[in-house]
């Protein structure tokens, strides 16, 4: 790799302050139990909905939980369940819409009807049918999350590779000699991945967002298990009680800006051309 | 018919001792094609085309954009599978049914150079990289003392080896493109406009290397062009493209001095010369008709300017006109 860190210094204020949100949230994630100041679990209904203050500082919930304990827990589970769902859709997707764009003719349209076949239908809903199939749990809505979010990238894929594919770099492999798939995976891909990059980083807070949401319908965590998206959902019906989904909110927000930001500024990293001496 | 072109074929490939690396008969290319309207069509690109290629020579290949000379060139190279009766002889061996090995190995033989030196580097790979490629495909060791040389062959200081391609000029790029294209060491080039892209101070230097490394190295060129200047230099022999058919094919003093083809006679007439300015100069009126959809009879009867009844009739035969000359056309027809 080039020098990261001269090019992280080069870049400008935005891409730093995403690396931050990011950096920040690994900590969060890693250092959890050391951070929370109170049990996520243990309820105390004389405290409920108690505004933020010193003792608890993003308030209490209807159960009396502390909302702060519950936040920096809350990051495990849907961060992950975000970056597993965006990484299986992305490894997936780029396969799928690699090959179809390569192959092109009939192979092409079969594979993109049976993608757009998955499109058609309203995503959380189908997600939901795929995860009550498979029975209520983490890993279940990761699946089925995946499965409704890979088209999205074989499509982009496709249409990266339908148009790299003429270029004048790809022929010269191909008359060098080198297979369809040294020319797919070393030629065509690492040129395709700054769109793929930008569009897994935006994907990080739908998929969190989506993941609650299944969580909401009971069937990603079941609580009191914290996590964010339910927490909003807990907090949305007595909004009067702003903290109580407005902290986990800022949460989701503030990753998913993070992750673009850095996805943003990795594509110039990746991009030789984009960068000063 | 049939029997006048087998007969002038033939005498195309006896031309003379020196021995053939190519020998091209009845190559044609047909591409499906949709138009917007939804109708599919057939567009020939390549049709009916035979020559020969001599070890160690530079075959010229000219004509106007679209008449499928680049077509016909990566047709060869086996880029494009050509259609059904075609034949392409390399060193005797029919390379048109090729299997995936022999096609490999066919890529260390026969190689190609490019027009736009900046489309055919990868853009996210130093040039070591692009050059190391053809090493690794073919599984060939010590790629790295020979990458060395090979930027030494064309001209290169081994310091641009860790650069990216967009930081090297056009002529530096296209040397990376043709020290790639050596790379194998190959015995024919397919040069596909390779300085057109170039500014003309360039150009000069990149076909001096050209003909220098063809003398280094014994190469054969199939030098593919529509500057006429560029060829006058470069050929031994040139071949005349009008709409996917050979015109004209023959020596390049011949074709120079003793053009027959009305179409030859045309291009010809547009190179500007400072040394002789009441030339006279034949301007074709009319645009080249689709290849999809060609006149009947001589394909340049629409344009010509000494078109007869005949050619809007009956297409002329590629015929042997001159101890060196091929051309077709009805005025040469006797």
């Amino acid at each position: 790799m080039r020098k990261f860190s001269s090019f992280i210094s080069q870049k400008g204020f935005l891409f730093k302050l995403g690396l931050f949100i990011c950096a920040f949230w690994i900590i969060v994630v890693i250092f959890a139990p050391l951070i929370a100041t109170h049990s996520t679990t243990a309820q105390e209904l004389s405290i409920r909905y108690q505004q933020p203050s010193f003792s608890h500082f993003f308030g209490t919930d209807e159960l009396g939980r502390d909302v702060f304990s519950r936040v920096m827990y809350g990051s495990r589970i849907s961060l992950s369940a975000g970056i597993i769902t965006v990484i299986i859709a992305f490894s997936f997707g780029i396969f799928f819409g690699g090959i179809a764009g390569y192959k092109g003719g009939k192979v092409d349209e079969v594979m993109m009807r049976f993608s757009e076949l998955i499109m058609a239908f309203p995503p959380l809903i189908l997600a939901m049918v795929i995860a009550a199939a498979l029975g209520p749990s983490i890993i279940n809505s990761v699946i089925a999350m995946a499965i409704i979010w890979w088209p999205n990238y074989a499509r982009l894929m496709r249409s990266l590779v339908i148009s790299l594919k003429e270029s004048e770099y790809v022929t010269a492999s191909r008359v060098m000699g080198a297979s369809h798939i040294r020319v797919l995976f070393l030629e065509i891909l690492p040129n395709s991945f700054g769109p793929l990059l930008v569009m897994a980083t935006l994907d990080l807070g739908n998929a969190i967002l989506m993941f609650s949401g299944l969580s909401f319908l009971g069937l990603g965590t079941q609580p009191p298990t914290p996590e964010w998206g339910s927490m909003v959902s807990d907090g949305a019906k007595v909004i009067q009680n702003w903290w109580v989904s407005t902290f986990p909110g800022l949460a989701i927000f503030s990753i998913s800006i993070g992750a673009n930001f850095v996805g943003d500024g990795l594509r110039d990293f990746l991009d030789p051309k984009l960068q000063k001496e | 018919m049939l029997q006048n072109n087998t007969n002038s074929i033939a005498t195309v490939s006896n031309d003379t001792g020196t021995e053939n690396i190519l020998e091209v008969s009845h190559l044609k290319k047909t591409f499906h094609i949709k138009s917007p309207d939804g109708k599919k069509g057939l567009l020939r690109a390549v049709d009916d085309v035979s020559f020969t290629i001599k070890k160690g020579e530079t075959f010229s290949l000219v004509g106007e954009s679209g008449c499928g000379k680049s077509t016909l060139g990566r047709t060869l190279l086996g880029l494009y599978t050509p259609d059904q009766g075609s034949e392409i002889l390399f060193n005797g061996e029919d390379i048109t049914n090729f299997s995936k090995s022999k096609r490999k190995n066919f890529a260390k033989k026969a190689q190609l150079i490019f027009q736009d030196p900046s489309a055919c580097l990868n853009p996210r790979r130093t040039i070591k990289q692009i050059l190391l490629e053809p090493f690794k495909i073919h599984k060939i060791q010590n790629g790295e003392a020979k990458i060395k040389e090979l930027m030494d062959m064309v001209g290169l200081a081994s310091r641009f080896l860790d650069r990216f391609p967009h930081e090297m000029s056009g002529g530096q790029k296209q040397r990376v493109g043709i020290a790639r294209a050596l790379a194998l060491n190959p015995e024919l080039i397919v040069c596909d406009e390779p300085v057109s892209a170039l500014d003309v101070s360039i150009q000069a230097q990149v076909i001096n290397l050209l003909e220098d490394l063809q003398k280094q190295l014994n190469l054969t060129y199939l030098f593919i062009s529509h500057d006429l200047s560029v060829v006058h230099h470069i050929s031994d022999r040139v071949a005349v493209m009008y709409l996917g058919k050979i015109v004209e094919l023959t020596t390049r003093d011949e074709l120079y001095e003793k053009t027959q083809h009305p179409y030859t006679k045309s291009l010809l007439s547009s190179v500007p010369d400072i040394s002789d300015e009441h030339r006279e100069k034949i301007i074709l009126t009319g645009d080249v008709p689709s290849p999809s959809n060609p006149p009947a009879g001589c394909r340049f009867h629409t344009r010509c300017p000494v078109a007869m009844d005949i050619c809007k009739t009956k297409e002329p035969d590629f015929i042997q006109t001159g101890s060196k000359h091929f051309a077709s056309c009805h005025l040469h027809i006797k």
